[in-house]
């Protein structure tokens, strides 16, 4: 593999995932900003690649720019009146302040720690070794999230539920 | 990542031309030259397919119908999509002047590019694959959601209330029909135990079995889920012209309809090619492959499949929304979710009892009589309400309509009104 163009694509798609973040933010309409963030997604899924991680790139792509994004659309559409307008809100001086200190502190640990460096630049079956890894030492986290996800789906099931006697 | 583009080539003086260039240039160039060739190849038969496809969708059509379809423009009216794109291209661009300028131009250009990466991944012969990735199978699914995305998109950004009805029907369906697709698809992923295209038509050539015969409720959950992806005729609720004009492209005229219009012929391809793939054997066809290139049966079994959808837009009425999304919730995803856990079994038996070939014909009955049963069982429960309904008109004299002040001289349960029915 050749090292420029990994250090080139990896720029470029920095790029593109932090000018689409940025834009999320600054676009005044809703939709407009949805855009930008399955962009910013898929910039991260482009990321993913250049490390080698292709079954995270398209779980990426698949889960967050196909799905999470499309409920978001959703979400938006159904509710009235807010379909436009990406308005600034009275306590964004207090958000900014945490949303810097949080980055400060991502920067600060990412340049404080010692990254280790993988020898061999490609994995060759990033999905087989996920699925081994889920099923055998992290069965138990595995099974809790499928308990927690049966458990909203259920919740919300009921809470859209017409109660008794109340027909369609 | 060289020998893994480079097995493109199943043609000689390709082949040679590989074999010179890395002898005698450098690496690079090798890797340019094959990926702008490959990309080549793939991007003329998608063009050519799509103008191929218009004729043959509106000849087949024309002739299920009974009608004769085009025929004035060159010999059997074969040129009649060259006048057509001739005629899209020199239309008059109308934009909506409310419509969201940044946005009304993307769509038309972004449906493209899914619809092109899906056939990066697909295996034309043995050596003649684009990209063989790990993930292929997912890699596909990924690629149809962005797709939604694109037409979601074109209905938002035309600020016309039909267009906007048509993107939220996408989205729905999008969000039903993905479940039960990406539940199909697993079926195989399972029991070949990889996920890359060309893997996958390895283990049918390797076991001599077509992954149809042996997963049949999944290439029907597949085939019907793919259709309502694709948004053709049975499931084309996104641009119902008898309910919302045209759906998410009632604002687009010209070339960015005819994008869209392309755009929905190379989709079917793409179906059509993963249908194949996926679950009839690939480029393999019981030996033949020896004596035919491969890719010409691979673009066979495309457009066998193709046949197909052209037949069903042909003949099957369109769904309305509700029983588009019933069918989806309450039959495809029951359905999938057996399938899922029936493959499942199956597969562990196979491997860990380390169990020879002949199981999987035992698989292939057992399979097909599961698929039939589950099919018989879920269709007598979606059609319950129906067999309910009273086979004949009856008096009904104790129901009342509270709210209704009606007037004294119309009686509520006049007898064939159907206003006192149940």
């Amino acid at each position: 593999m050749d090292d420029t163009a990994v250090v080139v694509a990896f720029y470029v798609l920095a790029a593109i995932t932090l000018l689409s973040a940025l834009m999320v933010g600054m676009v005044r309409d809703l939709i407009h900003a949805v855009l930008f963030l399955i962009l910013s997604f898929i910039g991260v899924a482009g990321l993913y690649i250049t490390l080698s991680a292709d079954f995270v790139a398209v779980v990426q792509v698949l889960i967050y720019a196909g799905a999470i994004s499309v409920l978001m659309l959703f979400a938006i559409l159904l509710t009235p009146r807010s379909g436009r307008d990406n308005a600034g809100v009275s306590y964004s001086a207090p958000i900014s302040v945490i949303a810097g200190l949080v980055g400060a502190t991502i920067v600060f640990v990412a340049l404080k720690t010692e990254w280790a460096k993988v020898d061999e630049d490609r994995f060759d079956t990033t999905a087989a070794a996920i699925g081994e890894a889920l099923l055998d030492p992290f069965v138990l986290p595995f099974e809790v999230a499928s308990v927690v996800l049966m458990v909203a789906m259920i919740g919300a099931i009921i809470l859209v539920r017409p109660s008794e006697g109340e027909e369609s | 990542m060289i020998p893994l583009i480079a097995a493109w080539y199943d043609f000689d003086p390709f082949r040679e031309l590989y074999d010179w260039l890395r002898d005698n240039t450098w690496d690079e160039l090798v890797y340019v030259v094959i990926a702008v060739v490959g990309a080549t190849g793939i991007l003329s038969f998608v063009g050519l397919g799509a103008l191929a496809n218009v004729w043959l969708e509106r000849r087949i059509i024309g002739r299920i119908q009974v009608r004769r379809g085009p025929n004035r423009v060159g010999p059997f009216g074969l040129f009649q999509p060259v006048a057509d794109a001739i005629k899209l291209i020199q239309k008059e661009v109308l934009q909506p002047s409310a419509s969201d300028a940044k946005l009304y131009n993307l769509p038309p250009i972004l449906v493209f590019i899914p619809a092109m990466l899906t056939f990066a991944v697909f295996a034309w012969a043995p050596d003649m694959v684009y990209a063989d990735l790990n993930v292929g199978v997912l890699y596909l699914l990924a690629l149809s959601s962005i797709t939604s995305l694109a037409i979601f998109m074109a209905g938002w950004a035309s600020n016309n209330k039909y267009a906007l009805l048509g993107a939220m029907r996408v989205i729905a369906m999008a969000i039903s029909y993905e479940i039960p697709l990406v539940m199909a698809l697993l079926a195989p992923v399972l029991f070949a135990g990889t996920m890359s295209i060309p893997g996958l038509i390895d283990f049918q050539k390797e076991h001599d079995i077509w992954l149809a015969f042996l997963l049949p409720l999944p290439v029907f959950i597949y085939a019907i889920a793919a259709t309502a992806e694709l948004n053709r005729t049975p499931a084309d609720i996104a641009e119902a012209e008898s309910e919302i004009v045209a759906g998410f492209h009632t604002e687009y005229s010209g070339m960015k309809f005819g994008l869209f219009y392309a755009v929905e012929l190379i989709n079917s391809l793409a179906v059509s090619g993963i249908m194949a793939s996926l679950f009839f054997g690939g480029y393999s066809l019981f030996g033949i492959e020896e004596y035919i290139p491969p890719w010409i049966i691979f673009i066979g079994k495309i457009y066998f499949f193709y046949f197909g959808l052209i037949w069903l837009r042909g003949t099957w009425p369109r769904l309305r929304i509700d029983q588009l999304m019933a069918f989806a919730w309450k039959m495809l995803i029951p359905l999938a979710l057996i399938n899922v856990v029936i493959v499942a079994i199956e597969v562990l038996l196979w491997r860990e009892l380390e169990l020879t070939d002949w199981v999987l014909a035992a698989y292939v009955a057992i399979n097909a009589v599961l698929a039939i049963g589950l099919f018989a069982f879920f269709f007598r429960i979606i059609t319950r309400d129906y067999y309910r309904l009273p086979r004949r008109v009856r008096l009904e004299h104790d129901v009342s309509v509270p709210s209704l002040p009606a007037p004294p001289s119309l009686a509520l349960s006049q007898p064939g009104t159907g206003v006192g029915e149940a």
